[in-house]
């Protein structure tokens, strides 16, 4: 069972909302990814188009709890208005923090997210901060509120996956009791897996889907990574090792002899 | 008046928040809004009155990662 913020959930998986082709593909894709959490964001409304008034309609229909998402703001200050506005928008105090450093990148301010951080969480916010695998980075995070850490595995939307295994390994044993969950850089089913297998609590990811040839495949696809990877690291991976190891019996080999061995 | 609204200069006789959110055919519509980077709760937009220059922001829900 994952736990967020005091609320129980049976999936690991979060899903994003955005570059679907159809309205109708995203909502097959949530159903297919089995997500109880959706990530969502807020944008300029025009008075005419009134694009976010039939996007609300399709979330609602969805029956998930909604993340809202601070995606684009540069500095703290505008990723705590953000929030606010999303809190009020959304009904929710969750807010996936972003502070965004650079447009190449997209690589979290960490900066900028920890002080966003820390005035959200005192004004009652429950944060889930997009950050790297820094550690001390992290520290502050926590120091500063957040019960939950979102590191990325790669660059927002990169599909590369975890481009830096031995520091999120080293996260992952710094933090054995806070829910740690890998957002951004999937790619592949693979990836997710990887992320599970290594004791992260859950993944977050999005492109990776909504681009996908069949993205209500890949869903499903992911949906099974992400379980799959999860029950083996409950199940306890063997340590690799660099000579090979007969998985049959040795003893009673036909045609053995003693000097075969030598 | 000329404020600056979703970062497009834009005309208005409007005195209020609440007041420029109607006359747009926000009155029912879900949206949030902030003032010169302050996000202004929908019990304060009746409260808060528009100045020349002000920058709005209406934002509404929409796709996100």
């Amino acid at each position: 069972m994952l736990t967020l913020y005091g609320t129980d959930f049976t999936s690991r998986l979060l899903l994003g909302t955005a570059q679907y082709p159809s309205p109708e593909s995203l909502k097959l894709a949530v159903e297919a990814s089995g997500a109880e959490i959706v990530t969502v964001s807020l944008r300029r409304e025009a008075a005419r188009a009134r694009t976010g008034q039939g996007f609300w309609g399709l979330i609602e229909e969805l029956g998930c709890r909604v993340l809202p998402n601070t995606a684009g703001c540069r500095t703290a200050k505008e990723a705590i208005a953000t929030a606010h506005m999303a809190r009020e928008l959304f009904g929710t105090n969750w807010i996936k923090l972003e502070v965004i450093a650079n447009d190449d990148t997209l690589q979290p301010d960490l900066f900028g997210l920890v002080e966003a951080a820390a005035t959200l969480s005192a004004e009652g916010f429950a944060v889930l901060p997009y950050t790297t695998e820094d550690l001390s980075a992290a520290e502050r995070l926590v120091a500063a509120g957040c019960t939950v850490l979102m590191p990325w595995a790669a660059p927002i939307g990169s599909a590369r996956g975890l481009s830096n295994r031995e520091a999120l390994k080293t996260l992952r044993a710094y933090f054995p009791d806070i829910p740690l969950v890998i957002d951004a850089g999937i790619g592949t089913p693979s990836h997710a897996a990887e992320a599970m297998e290594m004791g992260y609590d859950a993944v977050l990811l999005n492109t990776a889907v909504a681009k996908a040839g069949d993205p209500v495949k890949m869903a499903a696809a992911f949906a099974k990574a992400v379980e799959a990877g999860r029950l083996a690291f409950e199940a306890g991976l063997i340590e690799p090792r660099d000579m090979a190891s007969p998985s049959t019996p040795v003893a009673g080999t036909p045609f053995f002899k003693i000097d075969h061995a030598s | 008046m000329k404020i600056l609204l979703n970062g497009e200069a834009f005309a208005t006789d409007a005195k209020t928040l609440d007041e420029l959110c109607a006359r747009l055919g926000f009155a029912e519509a879900k949206i949030a809004t902030a003032v010169n980077g302050n996000f202004v709760a929908a019990l304060k937009r009746s409260t808060t009155k528009l100045a020349p220059a002000d920058e709005i922001e209406i934002v509404a829900p929409r796709q996100g990662g």
